[in-house]
């Protein structure tokens, strides 16, 4: 026996990296994930598209953008909207994307046998779902930054181009939109990470879960709910609704874009957004803790 | 070329394969231990132990319950009754000084070879030095910042070993580590998997590669079905040779031999005389009979491949035992415990 290799007991029974050198690695494929780069560029581009060039382009052609005045569309615009026009998309398209990236996430590691690899190297499930989550939540976090960065930039373009005034919002305003922002991507990336460890994949994992958010809650929301009064409860508890609302009190009510509703306070939206993301995140660890990994 | 310790440290000289386990503390034990899925037994009341320091062969015809087993003593699956100890720990508690490729490897296609251990060096919180140090040792430190979906299946199957050792394990588990390997990429990791013999670690390896088995390891255990069949030592499970004679006369060979080996070990066939014999009774035997007068004419060994007990072990109709008293499996010489 060599010298080199430990007795029993000489090494600690589990020895692994700790929470933030893990969080470092997830993070490190996250950055070096081409789909990452895909699914987070996309929102903030389709967001600036949708709420910012086309209202703009619609303006300077002089014709009115759903049903909106010329004017009223400059206003819509501009920087003292920063907030509306950096979320309006995120509890749709934005929603659809971030709960694909979050299946990816915890689904491919299934298709690959990558979670073994990692598990092998000694954390508990529990720490490996962890590490998971916070880098999620850091790219998240990243990506709303950008989006409100990006928006701005070209809200304060569009004023100067203008000559218009660029009222910005207050720093509150700002803080409560990025903490918002951050609450609904997360809330839909944590739903993906379900997804993908419950079904253990990555492709029925993001078909489910965009058929819900694109097709299932509009059709409750917009078929079923003015109907039946069963329905109009179920859709307060949705977490598409949830986000839309959340986004609208952050607006101030002003958001127009298709397939976004609101329907409770902010407050409310905030707390259901909440008990979501908890209930997956608990969720997910419930099963990977207690599923065999074969 | 770095030994797979790198700076860790140096480890003595390798002994025989046969010299290397005497007596040694065991790594892995499992006492009964059951896995089934519904109304399917996979592996089915399993005892088996490992000892510190042996390469030990895991072996049995596919679905034969290998992978889960080696899976439960990594604590990816549960036991459904029995137990299973790792290192003095039970099974999946003792992750810090097991190394582990089951089931081929499992990394990220789009990370370099390199990231990839960088991820897996994170997570087993080891420093980065180790990265190249095992690197080294898979011999593909020329290849590492190449994307692991550009590699080989031979060069990827050493990833995986590379990632089995950052820990710098004192067990290492292998699963089928030369699954789909062209001849060449065979030759590696047989060099591979002795050099780790050599370096003092204890090696649990599972592989249809006969050939391999027997020239690396020290024992070997055959399940079948789920079942021990056996669990004995290479040498002890191919038994005794045989040892064929052509001498004259022959009936005085016959008695000559029969008093010397017993005459259960003693039988004629196409007029030679056939010897159940270890190589190392032949001169014994040589000299027995010229002493008597025999003519010895000619005189040779014909050892039974692992390959040929292990199809005889598993081959079909041959129903592995039941673990019921007066029906156990074989443990053959010293592991008959």
């Amino acid at each position: 026996m060599s010298a080199a290799v430990a007795a029993p007991g000489a090494r600690p029974a589990r020895s692994s990296g700790s929470l933030p050198a893990i969080v470092g690695a997830e993070l490190l494929k996250l950055r070096r994930r081409p789909a990452t780069w895909v699914l987070l560029g996309l929102w903030p581009a389709l967001q600036l598209v949708f709420s910012l060039v086309i209202p703009y382009i619609s303006y300077t052609r002089g014709s009115s953008f759903e049903g909106i005045p010329p004017e009223q569309v400059l206003t819509s615009t501009l920087p003292d909207r920063l907030v509306a026009n950096a979320l309006s998309g995120l509890p749709l398209f934005g929603g659809a994307l971030l709960l694909t990236l979050g299946a990816l996430l915890a689904g491919s590691e299934y298709g690959w046998g990558t979670l073994k690899s990692l598990l092998g190297q000694g954390p508990r499930r529990t720490t490996v779902l962890a590490g998971q989550l916070l880098a999620l939540v850091a790219v998240l976090a990243a990506t709303v930054v950008v989006s409100f960065a990006l928006t701005a930039a070209v809200s304060a373009a569009i004023a100067g181009a203008e000559s218009a005034p660029a009222d910005w919002p207050g720093a509150g305003e700002l803080a409560r939109g990025f903490g918002g922002g951050l609450l609904v991507a997360t809330t839909w990336g944590a739903l993906g990470v379900l997804l993908g460890t419950a079904l253990r994949g990555t492709a029925l994992a993001i078909g489910l879960g965009l058929v819900w958010v694109l097709a299932v809650e509009s059709l409750v929301v917009n078929v079923a709910a003015p109907l039946l009064g069963f329905f109009d409860a179920l859709q307060r508890g949705l977490p598409g609704v949830n986000a839309g609302s959340l986004v609208a009190a952050l607006a101030g009510g002003d958001v127009r874009t298709p397939g976004v509703v609101a329907v409770v306070d902010g407050g409310q939206a905030a707390w259901v957004l909440a008990a979501f993301l908890a209930a997956a995140s608990a969720l997910t660890a419930l099963l990977l803790t207690r599923r065999d990994l074969t | 070329m770095q030994t797979a310790t790198g700076t860790v440290g140096q480890r003595p000289a390798p002994a025989p394969p046969s010299l290397r386990t005497p007596d040694a503390e065991p790594v892995v034990t499992t006492d009964r231990l059951t896995k089934r899925y519904g109304q399917r037994t996979v592996v089915d009341a399993l005892s088996l132990q490992v000892r510190r320091g042996e390469v030990f062969g895991f072996l049995g015809p596919n679905g034969a319950g290998k992978t889960t087993t080696l899976r439960m003593l990594l604590g990816l699956v549960r036991p459904t009754s029995g137990s299973a100890t790792v290192l003095g720990r039970p099974a999946g508690t003792s992750v810090a000084q097991v190394g582990a490729l089951v089931e081929g490897p499992g990394l990220y296609p789009y990370l370099s070879g390199r990231d990839n251990l960088r991820v897996l060096a994170r997570y087993a919180g080891v420093g980065p030095g180790r990265i190249a140090a095992v690197l080294d040792t898979v011999d593909l430190t020329d290849r590492a910042g190449d994307r692991f979906s550009t590699y080989s299946l031979g060069m990827k199957q050493r990833l995986g070993i590379a990632a089995a050792l950052l820990k710098d394990p004192a067990l290492v588990v292998l699963d089928e580590p030369t699954n789909g390997l062209d001849p060449a990429g065979i030759s590696e990791v047989r060099t591979l998997l002795r050099r780790l013999a050599a370096e003092g670690r204890t090696v649990v390896l599972s592989s249809h590669l006969l050939g391999e088995v027997e020239q690396i390891c020290d024992r070997v255990a055959v399940v079948a079905s789920g079942r021990l069949l056996v669990e004995s030592s290479v040498e002890e499970l191919r038994g005794l040779g045989r040892l064929v004679v052509d001498a004259d006369p022959l009936e005085t060979a016959v008695a000559v031999a029969g008093r010397l080996l017993g005459a259960d070990r003693v039988s004629v066939v196409d007029g030679a005389l056939h010897l159940q014999a270890a190589p190392g009774e032949t001169a014994a035997v040589n000299r027995a009979l010229v002493t008597a007068g025999v003519g010895v004419t000619g005189l040779r060994q014909e050892a039974r491949t692992l390959e040929e007990v292990f199809l005889q072990l598993t081959e079909p109709g041959d129903p592995p035992p039941a673990e019921t008293p007066g029906r156990r499996p074989r443990r053959v010489g010293r592991s008959a415990r």
